[in-house]
């Protein structure tokens, strides 16, 4: 049952897309059903995002686009022509030292498998930024002044992480992690 | 005996994981990671009955797709010869065992093809009636041989009928566990390639040594023409301790298509091809004198297996080692059924076993009036209930001491729902765990080198337990020189055989054959005339008679468990505000990972606890909840304190390294400290997991208004 046709079928349609990953243009002729994630570890090789449900629902393929924590296994790559993408690989600084918050999961051995660990790291630095503007979360007190930058107190950290599953429990070294850096 | 050689020593110490920079960075690769942009893609279509077979397969408007190669089905895929392991004999034949065994796999050129492809195949399907749900009564239900691990289903001592019928005070209780899932972070995958007839794969597994030895078997070729890895694992969890149909597919859709090929399995798929946690139905019964004292105690256990294979979870073997009862029964009983084949899952029998005993122990202790802690203190047996053999080690008592007093419970009031505070009902509740101590044979390698470092090869798995790190500190200990200047290799077929990582025994078996080679290198070394000779200086070890010999005391690690609930009368939720666990489990051998693994292991206990749950629908034959947005691990935000301890044991009977497993214990015993928290701070006892919000709510509204009161 081997297809011995494909030259005849058509080809799915298809578009040009400019995306910036970790500071570089990338330019790719992309299928449209193409979603962020497997641009990313199909195209371009970044394996750092993960792929742990496809679906949105486990936090793995997190990254950052202009800044902001997404599941990039939900967005399709097409809609991000001139977006900035930012994946864990592209988290160290200058000189390619590791980001604090790398450093931070690593001192507290806030992993185990690793699977799930670009993503908490990706979302942790979303997460710090979103806090740092104001944004508030479930338990943030209902009383806090709108805008101002929320104090992630443990429960915080934990509930504005709580996208991100890992399935060997180091939630509570995960949090530690955070602490350290704030 | 603990392999110190330098005037420190290492084991123990907490190392920083060996591979934790590039998990951290990204660069650490999973086997779905390899082979770039020129691999294909493989997406398996299920079967969408539970039981009958496939009469037709319309593959053609798959094939119409751009970028598909092939679709396999069992009318074309490769002929395998019979797998040891059932599951693996895929597309061999048209039968469906179950909803969810895969009936075709299409190949294609990009991830999208081939999912567009699957969706295209078209399968006919002769459906017969099925039977999905497991009763305790049901007819076809029988009592077999064994159960996993080599277990005889049944044990008895004494009479424990009339020891029971004659006992002053008796607990007779019935427990249920659902199916529950693995679900590891990195879902099931393997890449492989045919290279000039050699099998070359990359693959998600707890072992790579039975991989090999699978794949020989299904493709008929001698292992050294086959090369499996495994360098990072996404978890396991017992789901990927032997392999599982991906990566047979991976090599049959390889072989096919003259591609490299990935298979990687949708998470909705992994319910019903990679094994789950077989529910468990548990009638207890506990017989005791009005001081406490077991007289007699039964376990028996009914669970399912299904038709291609008996699976038997050995949930009511921790009975036979825990407490001192003259009568003593277990029994394992199954029902096969047509179900996706269970199979391993973290603690297999001690989990779910000891949920049903410990709550049941909680309930004799609340019918007595005795407090739990010092009821378990009461049984303690002075040796093993079953084989009457002296324990190597057992320090429960100790570690029920050490948690109570950590714990703060000799503050608690022991009446159920003394601690309300407002909405919310406070509780607390204590259980015990064990788990077996188990080692096999290994073998590795050790060199040194003449830059002064060394270089210890063994084909040990990392699945997440940082063998690699502790494995260095045991042959840096024995070879007497600094942990950084051992390296270590493992992940590959290519490495000394070894066993796989799983029943807790991982590092007690690679340790010890890396312990045995570099204390032979370190003799060598000694008597070495001149320096290291640029080829290196290599000894080996193998230790095939020594740790599979027969050992004549019962080994066991030791555990207890505290939890700490708060229930909200008005929802329903129960939500766990501290874990505390205290295990005696040997030495340790790197305090820091052996943290990560003990909160681990409580963290799945919690969810096994409060969120985790699976159902097989009765019409459809499948798993309602076969993925992470209805099968619920649990989340940052559930985890709020968890501690793990440990007590120093020292124990000679064991392994050089004098340490135990220390994988699963945290998961054995904390789903029953919740429910027996739940018991305390409710009044009301559930003997159903999970302890769900509509499960408690249920149980809160009967109990301030039973049943009859107003028209319920």
């Amino acid at each position: 049952m081997d297809s011995h046709d494909t030259g005849a079928a058509p080809a799915p349609p298809h578009s040009e897309t400019t995306l910036r990953v970790n500071g570089e243009p990338r330019t790719l002729d992309l299928d449209h059903r193409r979603v962020l994630l497997d641009l990313l570890r199909e195209d371009l090789g970044l394996t750092g995002a993960k792929k742990g449900c496809d679906h949105g629902q486990c936090g793995a393929c997190t990254v950052l686009v202009d800044g902001r924590r997404v599941n990039s296994c939900l967005l399709l790559a097409v809609t991000l022509d001139g977006a900035e993408v930012t994946t864990v690989e592209g988290l160290a600084g200058h000189g390619g030292d590791p980001h604090p918050l790398q450093r931070a999961f690593l001192e507290r051995d806030a992993f185990q498998c690793g699977y799930c660990t670009p993503g908490q790291i990706c979302s942790a630095v979303g997460m710090l930024a979103e806090a740092a503007a104001g944004h508030p979360s479930h338990v943030t007190d209902p009383a806090a002044p709108s805008g101002e930058p929320v104090e992630l107190v443990r429960a915080e950290i934990r509930e504005r992480l709580s996208g991100n599953l890992c399935r060997c429990g180091a939630y509570p070294r995960i949090a530690d992690a955070v602490e350290d850096v704030i | 005996m603990t392999g110190t050689t330098g005037t420190e020593t290492v084991l123990g110490a907490p190392a920083e994981r060996r591979e934790g920079r590039e998990k951290v960075t990204g660069t650490a690769r999973y086997a779905a990671e390899y082979d770039g942009p020129a691999r294909a893609h493989a997406w398996p279509v299920p079967a969408t009955v539970a039981r009958g077979r496939v009469t037709a397969v319309d593959a053609g408007p798959a094939l119409a797709l751009p970028g598909v190669l092939a679709v396999l089905t069992h009318e074309n895929a490769p002929r395998l010869a019979e797998p040891d392991d059932p599951i693996l004999a895929v597309l061999q034949n048209p039968r469906v065992p179950h909803r969810g065994w895969f009936v075709a796999l299409v190949v294609a050129e990009s991830l999208e093809a081939a999912r567009e492809g699957a969706d295209a195949v078209r399968v006919a399907y002769e459906a017969e009636p099925h039977d999905v749900t497991l009763t305790a009564s049901h007819p076809d239900a029988y009592t077999p041989e064994n159960a996993n691990g080599g277990y005889p289903a049944v044990r008895e001592h004494g009479d424990p009928d009339a020891a029971f019928a004659a006992a002053e005070v008796r607990v007779d209780v019935e427990y249920r566990v659902p199916p529950l899932h693995n679900h590891p972070m990195e879902p099931h995958a393997s890449t492989a390639r045919w290279d000039e007839g050699h099998l070359v794969v990359r693959t998600s597994s707890q072992g790579t040594g039975p991989v090999r030895a699978a794949l020989a078997k299904v493709f008929e070729l001698p292992e050294e023409r086959i090369t499996v890895s495994a360098e990072h694992v996404g978890g396991g969890f017992g789901s990927k301790g032997t392999p599982r149909p991906d990566v047979v597919l991976a090599a049959m859709a390889a072989r096919h298509t003259g591609r490299t090929v990935t298979v990687a399995f949708p998470r909705r798929r992994l319910p019903a091809v990679v094994g789950h946690r077989a529910p468990t139905l548990h009638r207890l019964r506990l017989g005791a004198g009005r001081d406490g004292g077991l007289v007699s105690l039964s376990h028996e256990v009914t669970t399912h297996s299904s038709r291609i294979k008996e699976f038997v979870e050995q949930a009511a073997v921790p009975a036979r080692v825990m407490y001192a009862a003259p009568h003593l029964r277990s029994v394992h009983r199954v029902v096969r059924l047509d179900v996706p084949t269970p199979s391993w899952m973290r603690a297999p029998g001690e989990s779910p076993g000891m949920y049903a005993l410990e709550s049941a122990m909680d309930e004799l202790a609340a019918e007595l009036g005795v407090d739990p802690v010092e009821l378990r203190v009461r049984n303690e047996p002075a040796a093993d209930p079953d084989t009457g053999r002296p324990f190597s080690s057992r320090h429960l008592v100790e570690c029920l001491r050490e948690g109570a007093r950590r714990f703060g419970w000799a503050a608690r009031d022991p009446r159920p729902r003394s601690g309300a505070a407002g909405a919310l009902l406070i509780g607390t509740g204590v259980a015990a765990a064990t788990y077996p101590v188990m080692a096999a044979p290994s073998r590795a390698s050790a060199w040194a080198l003449p830059d002064g470092t060394f270089l210890v090869r063994v084909n040990a798995t990392d699945i997440g337990t940082g063998a690699r790190t502790v494995l260095a500190q045991v042959a840096a200990d024995a070879l007497g020189v600094p942990l950084d200047r051992v390296g270590i290799e493992v992940g590959s077929t290519e490495l000394p055989a070894a066993p796989l990582a799983g029943g807790s025994s991982g590092t007690a078996s690679w340790g010890w054959a890396v312990h045995e080679a570099c204390a032979r290198l370190a003799d060598r070394l000694t008597t070495l005339p001149g320096p290291v000779p640029e080829a290196g200086l290599g000894a080996h070890a193998d230790t095939a008679g020594q740790a599979d010999a027969e050992s004549r005391y019962s080994r066991h690690a030791f555990g207890a468990h505290f939890a700490e609930v708060a229930v909200d009368t008005v929802t329903g939720e129960v939500r766990v505000r501290r874990m505390l666990g205290v295990y005696a489990a040997g030495r340790i051998l790197n305090a820091r990972t052996a943290r990560s693994q003990f909160v681990g292991g409580m963290t799945m206990g919690l969810g096994m606890a409060l969120t985790e749950g699976s159902h097989l629908d009765p019409a459809f034959g499948d798993f309602a909840e076969s993925d992470l947005a209805s099968y619920h691990v649990p989340a940052h935000a559930d985890v709020t304190d968890i501690e793990a301890h440990w007590l120093q044991e020292d124990d000679p009977h064991l392994n050089p390294m004098g340490s135990k497993g220390i994988g699963e214990i945290g998961i054995v015993g904390s789903a029953a400290a919740i429910g027996n928290a739940v018991h305390h701070a409710t009044g009301i006892r559930f003997r159903e997991l999970p302890l769900t919000p509509d499960r408690v709510l249920t149980g809160l509204l009967a109990h301030e208004a039973p049943p009859g009161t107003f028209g319920g």
